[in-house]
Parts: structure tokens; C-alpha cells; sequence
């Protein structure tokens, strides 16, 4: 990181000083400020950053885009949305994003599905992060049997179809929100798990663990105060990048009617109903806006998990990557 | 050598066992009465009871778990609750769709993931690389029932209301019968299968070529006065199929939950259109015949991967 870092920091001084006149004035920085500092000169990851932005509002405003448009999300509106042969509208004054198969405004129901998808994303990646965080550690830092047992709990969980078992899970409990939710954390956690577990595991070797358990530090206290800290850079990173893979799992699940149940809007399920009697090979926007929707907000958490990734470890291009995809053998 | 293997194996059988462990229970201390659904709803008590005779459902639950895994470890996985068909022959018929997916996205996918990463990392920092990494960003983020259904509507449907049929709108011809045709039909789910996937390998590859290429024996070589090409083919690609083998295995299982989403799209009758339709239906054994055929490829997947892992990388041997 030191090299990048010092370059930047004598930017700064350089631009500091050229205000300052004479005197040179040294600001020093904290290390948020200076991710943030090199995450802004990331074109994309702010564009990025500014549409995950508008996605919220448009998603948390989602009531206040029912009020504006007077359409419900689950109300049909037969004689507006739908053509006399009962067909969807396209795209018009009164429906900007056009009408679905059952007369429903599609803008409308793209703000409520983008609830789904952020709440289940967000919420399924940092369950997922807290799991494989804590799986990582504990095999990393006790390593021995506990390593082994974690080891091949995580090599089960990776070696299993996971949306096969996904479908056996959602016909004996139905499909719902917190099934959803659970099935995706529940085959994701090991991505993370992983990576924290070698980190962890070359982190205990270090001399400051040393030196703290010399000074009497319980496994606790070295594992929360002394280790977590240091993974902080990689939990922040994997975890915006277990979002995209979760908002993409929930649509999947959904799509293939395993997920939200309809009439309640998901992205995955309006292209679903879209897909179902090809409708939407009549009806263009049944597929372009939820799609677009769709790969605009997993793009966007993409783009900003790898600027991030970057930003707060310059040296650590490409490395990353590598080092996830590297299994243990044997 | 023997040793890794044999620990390999033990693996796959754990997973395996612990698969059937999985469904198994599921089903046991899920809700709804499996005789019902044999049945019918309306069918009097002293009938549902002989059914559950009949399937052996009366049974003690270990007792019912050990015939259930010696009968699937000879490939009898039962009957259909719904119309009495043996699991089995309704998996079998309708494996050389999924086989036929799977063995073109598998081509499409390296043949289209490895040079992309190939050309990335041969030229960094170039156009090229942007356009690499582009197609790299573009590929994880799509869904790929999005993708499908825009492939669908792009090269099916607007070409036939212009007036010709580019590709079919679905649905699968065996290959015994007209292999061009078979292809055909399969032209569309082997690219959407593809393009999702290609994007990790290309990204694996770019990354690993990047760092070998950066190494002291690739500089000797550079030195000795090899030819670029043979450089990146010979010693540095060398290096970095090992990764990229190890990767195939353990993206098997996404690839089983691609295969299932682009036979929804497509219309393909294949095995992971039979789970979804079991999944509406109720139909218990199916789905844990499914659910264990897709566990043994993989486990067996794994198996070959680490053959040939082994064949590569003379230090596990």
C-alpha cells in the first residue's frame, strides 16, 4: 500500500502548499478520508456510487412513486393498461414504463421490486459476511481439528448444487422472504469464509498476536481486538461484492417461482410473468425495464466492489482475485 | 498420488452421503402427507394407509433412510408420487438435453473466457484489455434469464417479424437425428450458458497470466530469444491452467443453477425442468433424484478435475 499512499499524501502536500504559499503544511489524513480520496478519482466507481444512491431513494420513495402516478402496485388497471384485445400498453403519458400482462403499472412495480432486491441483497451478504467471518476466523486462528471440521464444512457447502437443494428447501417450506434470505446466505458465506480464513491464519502468526498473548490476552480479545481489525479491508470489500451475486441468486429464485410470491412485485418475478406465454416477445418493456433494472444495480455494486477494492488496497490489484480462487488441495 | 486420490474420493462420498442426509430429512419433517399426494385429497384414511404401506412410510425413519440410500446406490430412486413412473427412467430420458447443454456451454465457455483473458493480459493497459474487462464486468453482472430472454427477442424474434428465421424459438432435436439441427437449437442456450460463466475464466485468466508473465522464468525465456507466442503459449500458459482447472471444478455447481434457469428460458425439457416442475407438483422422490444426480456430477466433476489437476501439477503427485 506505502507506495501508492506516499504518492498521494505528496499530492496533497504539493496542492497545500501551493495555497500556502511559503510555508508547507503537512495535513495528515485518516485512512477513510484517503480511500475516499481515491475512490473519487474513480470515474466509474462514482457513477457507480451516485446510481446505488438514486437505486435507495428510488427504492425507499417507492410509496411516493404510487402516489405520483396514482397506480398501485398490485392494482390492475384494465381499461387504461391493457389494449382492447387484452394486450399490455407500451410505454405512454399515463404509463411511462408501459402496462404488464394484467393492466399493472410496470414503473411502479420496478420501484417496489427494488425493494426486494437491495433488502435482500444488502441483508443476505452481510448475514452471509457475518457467518463466514466468524467460520474463517475461528479456523484460522485455532487451526488443528477446528480448521479441519471448518475446512470441509466449507468445501461441503461449495461442492453441493446449491439451487437444487434451493428448490428441495422451497417445496417443503413454500417460497417467502426469509426462505429466500436464508437459502442465500446459507450457500454464499463460504466465499467470504475462505479468504478471512487464510488471512486470519497468517494474521496469528504475526508477532503483535504474539505479543499480545505474551501480555495475557485472551483468545477473545485477540481474536476481536487485534485480528478483526486487521480484516477489515477485506470484509469491506468481499462483503459489496457478495451483493451482486445475492441481488442476482434472489431474482433467480424468483424467476423460477421459488423466491417472492406473486403478486407482491420482484424483478425476478415480473420477468418471469414476462417470460411465461413469451409475452413479452409482443411486449418489449416487460423485459428491457425489470432487466435493465436488474443488471444496472449488479453492475453498479460491481464496478463499485472492485473500485473499493482498489482504493483501499492499491497493491492488491489482481491479487485479490487470486487469492479467492486458490483452493486448498489435498 | 494414490493417497490424494483416495482422499478425493473419500470427499465425494462424504458429500454424497451427506446430500442424501439432507433431502432425506427435509422431506421427512416437512409438512403435507406424501400418501395424500399419491393419493389424492379426497381418498378415505383406510386407502392412504395402504399406500403408505405400499411406500414403505410407516416405517421407523432410519430404516426408511437405509432401503432409501442401498436402493439409490443401485439406481432405483422410486416412483413418481404423481403418475407412478420410475424416477429413474424419467431422469435417464431426459439426460441428453441437459448432457447436450452442458457439453456446448462448457466448450463455448473456455473457448470463449480463456483467449478474452489471454488477449486482456497480453496487452494491458491497452484497448484491448478495456474491451476484455468490459465483456469480464458486463458477463458477472448479467443474469442469465435476462440474457436469455434479450437473445430471444434479438436474434428469434425480430428476425422472424422481419420476415426469416435466424435461430429457433426454443425447444431441443436429438442429436442422432440431425446433428446439424441439434446444434441449431442449441446455438442460443449454449451462448447465454456461456457468456455468464466466460466472464470468471476470462477474469482468472487475465489475472494469472498477468502475474506469470511477470515472472523471473518467463524473463529467461524472453531472453533466451523465444518467440513472444511461444513465451505466453509454452511457459506462461503452462503456469496458468492449473488454476483455471482447479476454478472449472469448483464452478460446476453454478453451472448445474445455470443450466436450470436457461432450460426455463428456453423451453428445453431437460432434468432441471423436471425439479422445477416437481417442485409445483409436489413430487418428493423426484426432486431428491434430482437433487442426488446433480451432488454425483459434481462429486464426479471434482474427481476428473483433480485427475487432471494431478496431471499438471507434478507437486500433488
Amino acid at each position: 500500500m506505502g507506495q501508492f499512499q506516499t504518492r498521494n499524501q505528496k499530492a496533497t502536500t504539493e496542492a497545500e502548499t501551493a495555497e500556502a504559499g511559503d510555508a508547507p503544511v503537512v495535513v495528515q489524513r485518516s485512512s477513510a478520508s484517503l480511500t475516499f480520496r481515491r475512490l473519487a478519482r474513480d470515474p466509474a466507481s462514482v457513477i457507480a456510487f451516485v446510481f446505488i444512491i438514486a437505486l435507495v431513494a428510488f427504492a425507499v420513495g417507492a410509496p411516493l412513486v404510487e402516489a405520483w402516478t396514482g397506480h398501485g402496485p398490485i392494482e390492475q388497471y384494465r381499461e387504461t393498461a391493457l389494449s382492447p384485445v387484452g394486450l399490455p400498453v407500451g410505454p405512454n403519458a399515463e404509463f411511462l414504463l408501459g402496462g404488464d400482462q394484467l393492466g399493472r403499472d410496470v414503473l411502479v412495480r420496478i420501484a417496489y421490486g427494488a425493494r426486494v432486491s437491495l433488502l435482500v441483497g444488502v441483508l443476505a451478504s452481510l448475514l452471509a459476511a457475518t457467518i463466514g467471518v466468524t467460520v474463517g476466523m475461528l479456523a484460522g486462528y485455532f487451526g488443528g481439528w477446528v480448521d479441519v471440521v471448518l475446512g470441509r464444512l466449507m468445501d461441503l457447502v461449495m461442492s453441493v448444487p446449491f439451487l437444487l437443494c434451493a428448490l428441495a428447501l422451497v417445496s417443503v417450506f413454500g417460497p417467502s422472504l426469509p426462505l429466500s434470505v436464508s437459502v442465500i446466505v446459507f450457500f454464499s458465506w463460504t466465499t467470504i469464509g475462505r479468504v478471512i480464513r487464510a488471512e486470519t491464519t497468517s494474521l496469528a502468526r504475526r508477532e503483535f498476536v504474539q505479543a499480545s498473548r505474551s501480555l495475557g490476552a485472551g483468545h477473545g480479545y485477540i481474536l476481536l481486538r487485534d485480528i478483526l481489525p486487521n480484516l477489515a479491508l477485506t470484509i469491506i470489500i468481499y462483503t459489496t461484492m457478495l451483493i451482486p451475486n445475492a441481488i442476482v441468486f434472489e431474482a433467480t429464485l424468483s424467476y423460477l417461482g421459488m423466491g417472492i410470491v406473486p403478486p407482491t412485485p420482484s424483478w425476478g418475478g415480473m420477468l418471469a410473468e414476462a417470460g411465461a406465454n413469451s409475452i413479452y416477445l409482443v411486449a418489449w418493456w416487460l423485459v428491457v425495464f425489470p432487466g435493465l433494472a436488474l443488471l444496472a444495480s449488479t453492475l453498479a455494486f460491481n464496478i463499485l466492489g472492485d473500485g473499493l477494492r482498489d482504493a483501499l488496497d492499491p497493491s492488491a490489484r489482481g491479487r485479490a482475485v487470486l487469492r479467492k480462487k486458490k483452493k486448498t488441495k489435498g | 498420488m494414490i493417497s490424494f486420490l483416495i482422499k478425493r474420493l473419500t470427499f465425494g462420498l462424504f458429500v454424497l452421503l451427506s446430500l442424501s442426509l439432507f433431502v432425506f430429512f427435509l422431506f421427512f419433517v416437512a409438512p403435507g402427507d406424501p400418501a395424500r399426494v399419491v393419493a389424492g385429497d379426497k381418498a378415505p384414511e383406510a386407502q392412504l394407509q395402504q399406500v403408505r404401506e405400499n411406500l414403505g412410510l410407516d416405517r421407523p425413519m432410519p430404516e426408511q433412510y437405509l432401503r432409501f440410500v442401498t436402493r439409490a446406490a443401485q439406481g432405483d430412486l422410486g416412483f413418481s408420487y404423481r403418475n407412478r413412473q420410475p424416477v429413474t427412467d424419467l431422469i435417464v430420458r431426459r439426460i441428453p438435453v441437459t448432457v447436450s447443454l452442458v457439453f456446448g456451454g462448457v466448450l463455448f465457455w473456455l473457448a470463449l473466457g480463456v483467449p478474452i483473458g489471454i488477449i486482456s493480459a497480453r496487452n494491458p493497459g491497452t484497448w484491448k484489455d478495456r474491451l476484455g474487462q468490459v465483456f469480464i464486468l458486463l458477463g458477472l453482472s448479467f443474469p442469465t434469464f435476462v440474457l436469455g430472454m434479450l437473445a430471444l427477442y434479438t436474434l428469434y424474434f425480430l428476425p422472424r417479424t422481419a420476415g426469416f428465421t435466424l435461430f429457433p424459438p426454443g425447444g431441443y432435436a436429438p442429436f442422432l437425428e440431425n446433428p446439424a439441427k441439434w446444434a441449431w437449437h442449441l446455438a442460443l442456450p449454449w451462448t447465454t450458458l456461456a457468456l455468464v460463466v466466460a466472464a470468471i475464466y476470462a477474469r482468472l485468466t487475465r489475472g494469472q497470466l498477468l502475474q506469470v508473465l511477470g515472472e523471473d522464468y518467463i524473463r529467461t525465456a524472453r531472453a533466451k530469444g523465444l518467440t513472444e507466442r511461444r513465451v505466453v503459449y509454452r511457459h506462461g500458459m503452462r503456469a496458468t491452467l492449473t488454476p483455471l482447472v482447479t476454478q472449472l471444478g469448483a464452478d460446476i455447481a453454478v453451472l448445474l443453477g445455470g443450466v436450470i434457469v436457461i432450460e426455463q428460458v428456453f423451453g428445453l425439457q431437460g432434468v432441471g425442468a423436471l425439479a422445477v416442475q416437481a417442485v409445483q407438483n409436489q413430487d418428493r422422490p423426484i426432486i431428491i433424484g434430482v437433487v442426488m444426480l446433480g451432488g454425483l456430477f459434481i462429486v464426479t466433476t471434482n474427481l476428473i478435475v483433480d485427475l487432471l489437476y494431478a496431471a499438471l501439477d507434478p507437486r500433488v503427485r
